[in-house]
């Protein structure tokens, strides 16, 4: 139903759509795509017989993703942000692989922005999933190609050539490939529908795929070398700390008063900055020649500002809109609308109907937002950590009043990413800040500036209904879906329309489109306008799917609970595959019969049914992950322990089985998995916030809980062995979490939560009959 | 101007008494392997050793460690290879890593008071430590194992 390109994220300038070129260029060979509006083979073979670097690079400005030098040395470059995730390393050893590389002779480059690139994007746990067919082929087409000039060195028949170890080899001799490359004459070129059709190895071929070795960014994270936006100098820079306003947008300067800051030895100046691009509103920058001075100085001007209407709106107004636009059968996107849904609710004997809401949630990425911006050779350069470089650039272009092309945003480790980073508004208001000074300015936020100018996952508000026929099959569900709308106010651009043609963000509904057979489905997404005014809503490590699964998989309890089913079986029985839950390839094969391999698994292995102790209780989940065209087929189970005296919830274990398809990097899968499961532990029961006036309520970690050592449980996770297509691991096991706690609360003491997060009051109300 | 030890070497530093010792290391001395996180002490990210002691230095003006020893995440091992660090690489423990030099220098400190530390105690001493990649797991085996090679003991190796 969704897919990547439904979103429009596969670009014009999708790589994939390219010829691929190799070619000498310089001293090393290159292997990337020529643009495809130019991309004929003839047109290149002709490039090529100039003989010129430049020339080719003029013509095709080929967008390397590989390079291979005559020591032999291969350079992966990787236009993924590293955030945690090990992703250069996972992408570089799907190359590897397939060029039958010597991994230790394996280099990667994370690079700056570039148009070369195309879509610069490190979010929706996408990365692997996108690039593994385009890196294989690659790396396949690069292995052909060494072997065909490897031959003709060797003087024998390419088809005697085999390709391993970092050479070519044919009747006992062999020569590296640094050696076809300094000998050789390497020209190749390969179509797009060549490269279509380009064979990857068979799975068990592979030699790098799906076995562990220590990340390539991990040695310099234990030693402080690890250089992030933080760290970043460049000489003469002096140190802004901005005054951020009241409320995100509508706020305006009214005065600015500094003279307490004037005796801060080191303090410069207080600018209010103009953004033609209303990124940062009624900022002002507080300048000092150090961040010591620019932060106590930052804390002695006092700034007025006239702040608008959402200084006036709090967390519940904007509940009291989503429930008011859910109410109203008219309005929102319609992901799902099958016929019938309103006759079977109206004429079932059994039905139920339940609300689910959720607070919000802050990013708390530990690296606080921050930039360095100057111009330099007429190009303004952004040092920082970012996740869509291609997103901020024409903001930054129309911040800064000059073209994409004088903007370059440099690379560098993210002390966090989780959504927070895809969001570029920070760069441009170190951009502006430097513009407005005319030197190189190093912002840096505060804790407190990071969270009051953070863009959180929005609270959410669901109806969710389900019907049963007299025959006690499920005929219908409904689900109604009601929260602010991130890509609405980011990326309007890449929302899908539904079935009634309206748009609808799909980090705002996915997971509500499941892949349960419900008889009559409807899904319904709703834009909370209050909310878009109020703050800007953003994308939230698991987005969507990290709370519309807290409406399906609680329902989903309640109901078999109705239903006087087992929760597991009740699961199963509706995970038939069948439909347009059938799955389909490349990356759905098997459907939902997956979904229902992962929840009998994980039954199994939770030993599933087995009396727990008096007020401890085994509750599951089951989600797709993210979105239905990259299913990451997930199921959770969590034991509980409830305090009935004062409503405090233990998580003692955490259970995952997972079936991601092909996994390229064991551990680092495994790394992902426990940490996002964690993360939806902490968002169940540590984390959330609330807007107050306007603002959010906590600001740093006095009152902002978050998970901490002694909260972790035993984790055990499980994958399932699978040679389908590599789906996403960043997000999905967030997902599953938090309804699996709340289930498992019903199941230890009867008592039902409705609300994320779950508080101890919330449990006690609970237990004693409320909801 | 204050005057203490930094990781071996006399340093003098010419920032105000009352700066957070934190900004001192990282912009008056340029290592910056000790990391911002919260500025009131309370995530560990900033997390040095005062005489042997873990430390919040975004809490600790620079003037309270006048002659004093401060070591930072790079002169825990002048060869980045403190036990800690070793079983942090082998155990692939770092996801976004901002935390970790932070985490290292307060796990260091753990290991000299509890050389066979329980995971409460583990819970307890790291319990000031947060890691937002949520890698906690790993932190914990990365503790045991470090600190049973530290003990001799080669049956974790």
């Amino acid at each position: 139903m969704l897919s990547l390109s439904s979103h429009g994220l596969r670009s014009s300038s999708d790589p994939s759509r390219r010829s691929f070129l190799i070619t000498m260029l310089g001293a090393g060979v290159m292997l990337g795509y020529a643009k495809s509006t130019l991309g004929a083979a003839d047109v290149m073979l002709e490039a090529l017989s100039t003989n010129s670097a430049r020339s080719v690079g003029d013509l095709f400005e080929p967008t390397i993703w590989y390079g291979i030098d005559p020591t032999g040395t291969v350079t992966v470059n990787i236009i993924r942000a590293e955030m945690g995730q090990h992703v250069g390393t996972a992408l570089a050893r799907i190359v590897a692989d397939e060029l039958e590389a010597d991994w230790r002779k394996v280099k990667i480059v994370t690079v700056d922005s570039d148009p070369k690139w195309g879509l610069m994007v490190t979010g929706g746990s996408w990365s692997v999933w996108q690039s593994f067919p385009l890196l294989s082929r690659a790396g396949a087409a690069g292995r052909i190609a060494l072997i065909e000039e490897g031959a003709k060195l060797l003087g024998v028949p390419e088809q005697t050539c085999t390709a391993r170890d970092h050479a070519v080899h044919a009747g006992g001799r062999s020569i590296p490939y640094g050696d076809i490359v300094a000998r050789g004459s390497l020209r190749r070129t390969f179509t797009s529908e060549q490269l279509d059709k380009m064979p990857i190895k068979a799975a068990d071929k592979r030699r790098l795929i799906g076995r562990n070795i220590v990340a390539e960014d991990i040695p310099s994270k234990v030693d402080g070398k690890g250089r992030y936006g933080l760290d970043a100098v460049v000489e003469g820079m002096v140190y802004a700390r901005p005054k951020v306003p009241p409320t995100r947008y509508a706020s305006k300067v009214v005065s600015i008063d500094d003279s307490a800051a004037k005796r801060v030895p080191g303090y410069l100046k207080s600018l209010a900055l103009d953004d033609p691009s209303g990124t940062v509103p009624g900022w002002v920058m507080v300048y000092a020649e150090t961040f010591i001075a620019a932060n106590k100085a930052a804390d002695l001007v006092n700034v007025k500002w006239s702040s608008g209407k959402a200084a006036s709106i709090s967390e519940a107004d904007i509940q009291k809109r989503s429930a008011e636009l859910i109410a109203d059968p008219k309005g929102g996107s319609l992901l799902v609308d099958d016929p019938g849904v309103d006759a079977a609710l109206t004429s079932a004997k059994q039905k139920i109907e339940r609300t689910y809401t959720t607070s919000t949630v802050m990013h708390f990425a530990l690296e606080p937002v921050n930039a360095l911006a100057f111009e330099k050779d007429g190009i303004f350069e952004i040092h920082t950590g970012n996740q869509w470089q291609t997103l901020i650039l024409p903001v930054l272009a129309k911040a800064l009043g000059r073209s994409q092309d004088k903007i370059v945003l440099r690379s560098y480790l993210l002390g966090g990413g989780f959504g927070r980073r895809l969001d570029g508004d920070y760069t441009v208001g170190a951009a502006l800040a430097a513009k407005a000074i005319g030197k190189p300015v190093k912002m840096v936020c505060t804790r407190a500036d990071d969270m009051r100018f953070d863009c959180p996952r929005s609270p959410s508000t669901q109806v969710v209904r389900m019907a049963w026929g007299d025959d006690g099959r499920v005929t219908a569900m409904d689900h109604h879906a009601a929260a602010g709308w991130p890509t609405a106010v980011m990326a309007p651009s890449f929302m899908p329309k539904g079935t009634n043609g309206v748009p609808y963000d799909p980090f705002a509904s996915q997971g509500a489109d499941h892949w349960y057979s419900v008889g009559a489905q409807r899904v319904r997404a709703l834009r909370n306008d209050l909310a878009e005014q109020t703050f800007r809503p953003g994308w939230l490590r698991s987005v969507g799917a990290g709370w519309t699964n807290w409406a399906v998989e609680s329902f989903m309890d309640e109901a078999a609970h109705a239903a006087g089913a087992d929760p597991v079986k009740f699961r199963l029985g509706m995970l038939d595959g069948a439909g347009r839950n059938a799955g389909s390839a490349p990356s759905s094969v098997g459907g939902a019969r997956r979904q229902a391999a992962v929840l009998a698994r994980l039954a199994e292995k939770v030993e599933w049914g087995k009396p727990t102790p008096k007020d401890v209780g085994l509750g599951i989940a089951t989600t797709f992950g993210q979105e239905r065209g990259m299913p990451t087929w997930t199921a959770c189970a969590v034991r509980v322990r409830v305090n009935r005296i004062n409503g405090h919830v233990t998580v003692e274990k955490l259970s995952l089985v997972i079936d991601a398809g092909t996994v390229i990097h064991p551990d680092s899968a495994e790394a992902q998995v426990e940490g996002a499961a964690l993360w939806g532990l902490s968002m169940a029961l540590h984390e959330g916030s609330e807007f107050v006036k306007g603002q959010p309520k906590d600001t740093n970690l006095d009152t902002y809980a978050l998970l901490r050592m002694g909260d972790v449980p035993d984790v055990e996770v499980e994958f399932l062995p699978s040679t389908e297509a590599p789906v996403g691991l960043g997000e999905p096991a967030t997902t599953p979490v938090a309804p699996a706690i709340g289930n498992a609360i019903f199941a230890a003491t009867g008592a039902r939560v409705r609300h994320l997060p779950i508080r101890p009051q919330a449990v006690l109300v609970a237990l004693a009959g409320g909801s | 101007m204050t005057t203490f030890d930094l990781n071996g070497k006399t340093v003098s530093a010419q920032s105000p008494d009352d700066a957070a010792l934190l900004w001192v290391i990282r912009d008056e001395l340029g290592l910056t392997g000790t990391k911002f996180g919260c500025g009131i002490g309370f995530c560990g990210a900033c997390t040095v050793h005062v005489e042997g002691r873990a430390t919040r230095s975004c809490i600790t003006p620079v003037a309270a460690v006048a002659g004093a020893k401060v070591t930072t995440i790079e002169g825990l091992d002048p060869t980045g290879s403190h036990p800690l660090q070793t079983a942090w690489l082998e155990l692939q423990v770092p996801q976004c890593g901002y935390c970790q030099p932070g985490q290292i220098m307060q796990a260091a400190t753990l290991l000299k008071d509890f050389p066979n530390p329980t995971d409460q105690d583990i819970n307890a001493v790291m319990a000031g430590s947060v890691c937002r990649c949520m890698t906690y797991i790993r932190i914990r085996k990365a503790i045991k194992l470090a600190a049973a090679r530290m003990r001799g003991d080669t049956s974790h190796a």
